[in-house]
């Protein structure tokens, strides 16, 4: 059992009553009622994993995923949590909204979803949410992600008057004036297939906004899926100097450079776009060293015909639940970049704590929600994108055969996915 | 299927074109030159191939070229302009692919909006694609017949120095262009506004000048880009005005060239934008002599993907060659 929050790397017995962890030790006695599963020496219990960023499409995209696939494809994957992004259609702009994503999050029996609400009305980047209400209602945090928030001072307003409800303000940083109509990053790869690039400066120069503005206000900014060597050094530089600023890096970014997508490989179109081999090491090392806080996964489910067309036409977006522990593995932990625990540390340790998730989220100790991800990470598996319990199949990572096999996770002391390597 | 000089089922590019296959293309286009100086100019060597024009881009200049090249050597020829408002895009080119499959083509030749639409289409169907520009990827027999062209004139590409001039950043010309010519042995330059030059491309060992007078100063060869005029609009330069001032090429700039500069210009040109009408209409432009050719290596792409052997290209022209 592998307990970041709590130091704890050791062969101890767990016990889980009444949807809690009743507590850890060497040879416990389990009570006569209790079910208990023997593991195989070399799987690891790990505290349930966080997932800060997953579009789960429910209202409006449902040819894509809905609440229920997606939280089933979390469970699968080894999410306990998994926050819902809400530019939906609808998005989840109003407080009976958020009470929708979180009643069907309920219903699907699955991770737990967290529903985050729009930062701003209709998600136009003018007139913020009532922010109090949505989160009275459940909301966890608040973003435009997607739409990135064009306004410096409806980005002023938002850090200001998040702090009253204790929430961050999670941040797509794009200057969409400099991103353009670019549909992949900006460099030669983009100049010879003639595609319109993104260059890091699109992202550089928002997270650059949004740290001044945070230090401004002193309220809490989350960069999303930070992909360019320039936002880990803007990140790292307002941490020295205290900013509230958190961040997230996403497995495909930890992975891919733009040379995946030779071939219009509209698999690997995704925004912000896979960038250069400086990229990837820069935010590999941003994680190891703490810079960037945590693995989210930017789960964007689209349907097999959206993605089915020309690279500039098709959606951007790659999924990345079921995908994002052997990913993980694969980059960070097996070339000796983070130990295991390093590893759970960013998958569900760190990022529990950046969102008001419930009290005792991402860790095991007694008394905590029983939210457990049981998995082994020296078995290998090819990924099969016809059997992700996603709806939808869009993954740079189709026949990669990674690390890492999910036998069980547990939610409030259910199992809510059983892995087929089980024994 | 051509398969004694390598070809795969396509033309997509000359990225992935070796020195010899783009020699042989050229060498091919050759005999073929001449049937169109004939009074019959047809040969038999397509006879019975299907051949669909798809186009959804206007293009008058390479669909007619196409079609003659076609025509002279006896295909069955269909042309689609697949534009306007009423064709949805994206949905359109998977469903023509299913319908091109059904309705068994032999040969596509696709000009399309989005860069690598032309590849697309080649994965999903059985008919030798070629492409006939797509987006701002390739267009390779416009380099192909720009080659030709530089060839006939110059008797040579290698060490010939090049420099293709104007909007760089949005021109499927001037890439296609660069492969050919730097497999080849030319030296290439680009020479445009910084604002319309791709980042990047230095490491495919092409030199960038800042300035027309440098680039003339140093080049045997001009290609000139057509400048879109929504360009300007865009904000990549700031009037068609200041463009020609600075970067159009004028008798007065070339007459300062330290040797004779061969013009060339894939058309359709802006008279007054990035040319002068007298360098254009003037002895050192060979702008007709690259329509010329352009059929005869169209023809030759034809041939050669439609199985045809580059031996027998001579005895084709003659209308005694292997028809298969
Ligand atoms: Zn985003």
């Amino acid at each position: 059992m592998i307990d970041p929050s709590q130091g704890l790397d050791d062969r101890v017995d767990l016990l889980i009553a009444d949807g809690r962890i009743a507590r850890w030790g060497r040879d416990l006695q389990a009570p006569e009622s209790a079910e208990t599963v023997d593991l195989a020496p070399d799987c690891v219990i790990s505290p349930g994993f966080v997932d800060l960023h997953a579009h789960l499409r429910e209202p409006g995209g449902e040819h894509k995923e809905t609440i229920a696939s997606g939280a089933r494809a979390a469970a699968a994957g080894g999410f306990t949590s998994v926050c819902a992004m809400p530019n939906t259609d609808p998005p989840i702009d109003d407080p009976a909204a958020v009470g929708f994503v979180r009643a069907e999050g309920m219903r699907a029996g699955a991770a737990r979803v967290y529903p985050v609400a729009a930062a701003t009305v209709g998600s136009q980047g003018t007139q913020m949410t009532e922010i109090g209400e949505l989160v009275q209602a459940g909301a966890v945090a608040v973003t435009d992600d997607g739409r990135p928030i064009a306004s410096s001072k409806i980005m002023r307003r938002l850090l200001e008057y998040t702090q009253t409800f204790g929430i961050p303000v999670l941040s797509h940083a794009e200057e969409l004036a400099l991103s353009g109509n670019g549909v992949m990053n900006e460099g030669l790869i983009s100049t010879t297939l003639g595609l319109q690039g993104i260059p890091n400066a699109a992202e550089d120069v928002m997270v650059a906004r949004d740290v001044i503005l945070a230090g401004l206000t002193a309220g809490h900014v989350h960069i999303c899926h930070v992909s360019t060597q320039g936002a880990v050094e803007l990140i790292r530089a307002a941490k020295a100097r205290g900013v509230n600023v958190t961040a997230e890096v996403t497995p495909h970014h930890l992975t891919l450079t733009d040379e995946a997508v030779q071939g219009y490989r509209t698999e690997c179109k995704v925004n912000p776009p896979l960038r250069s081999r400086a990229d990837v090491e820069a935010v590999r090392a941003a994680l190891v060293e703490g810079v960037i806080d945590c693995v989210a996964t930017d789960h964007a489910p689209h349907h097999y015909e959206e993605k089915e067309r020309e690279f500039d036409d098709a959606p951007f977006g790659v999924v990345g639940l079921e995908t994002a522990l052997g990913v993980s593995l694969k980059v960070l932990v097996e070339p000796g970049l983070l130990d295991l625990a390093g590893l759970i540390d960013r998958l569900a340790c760190r990022p529990a704590r950046i969102v008001p998730l419930p009290e005792g989220t991402g860790t095991l100790a007694a008394g905590a929600p029983g939210d457990v991800t049981v998995f082994d990470p020296t078995k290998r598996t090819r990924v099969r994108p016809e059997r992700f319990h996603s709806r939808s199949r869009n993954t740079p990572f189709a026949g990669w055969e990674l690390p890492g096999v999910v036998l069980l996770t547990i939610v409030g002391g259910r199992v809510v996915h059983r892995g087929e390597a089980q024994g | 299927m051509s398969a004694a000089i390598g070809f795969g089922k396509d033309l997509i590019g000359l990225e992935h074109l070796t020195a010899e296959q783009i020699r042989t293309i050229l060498d091919v286009a050759e005999p073929f030159k001449e049937v169109s100086e004939r009074a019959i100019k047809k040969v038999p060597a397509l006879r019975g191939k299907t051949i669909v024009n798809l186009f959804f881009e206007p293009s008058t200049r390479t669909r007619v070229s196409f079609e003659f090249a076609e025509k002279r050597l006896s295909a069955d020829t269909v042309n689609i302009a697949a534009m306007g408002s009423s064709v949805v895009k994206g949905e359109t080119l998977v469903d023509t692919a299913r319908n091109l499959e059904a309705m068994r083509i032999d040969m596509v030749v696709i000009r399309h909006s989005s860069s690598g639409a032309a590849r697309f289409l080649a994965e999903r169907i059985p008919s030798n694609v070629i492409n006939a520009g797509d987006g701002q990827h390739e267009h390779p027999t416009q380099a192909l017949l720009d080659l030709l062209t530089v060839r006939d004139r110059l008797g040579r590409i290698e060490g010939v120095r090049v420099c293709i001039a104007g909007d760089i950043l949005h021109s499927r010309v001037a890439r296609s262009n660069i492969w050919g010519l730097l497999k080849l042995g030319a030296e290439v330059a680009v020479c445009g506004p910084p604002t319309l030059v791709p980042p990047g491309i230095h490491e495919l060992g092409v030199c960038v000048f800042r300035r027309l007078e440098e680039a003339i100063e140093w080049a045997d060869v001009l290609n000139v880009l057509r400048l879109q005029l929504e360009r300007m609009e865009a904000g990549y330069i700031p009037s068609l005005r200041e463009y020609n001032r600075h970067f159009g090429i004028t008798s007065a700039r070339l007459g300062r060239a330290p040797r004779d500069i061969l013009i060339l210009h894939p058309g359709p040109m802006n008279r007054g934008v990035e040319i002068d009408s007298d360098v254009a209409d003037g002895p050192h432009s060979v702008i007709l002599h690259q329509v010329t050719n352009g059929v005869a290596v169209r023809m030759a792409v034809l041939y050669l993907l439609a199985g045809g052997a580059p031996e027998r290209a001579e005895a084709a022209k003659r209308g005694t060659g292997d028809e298969s």
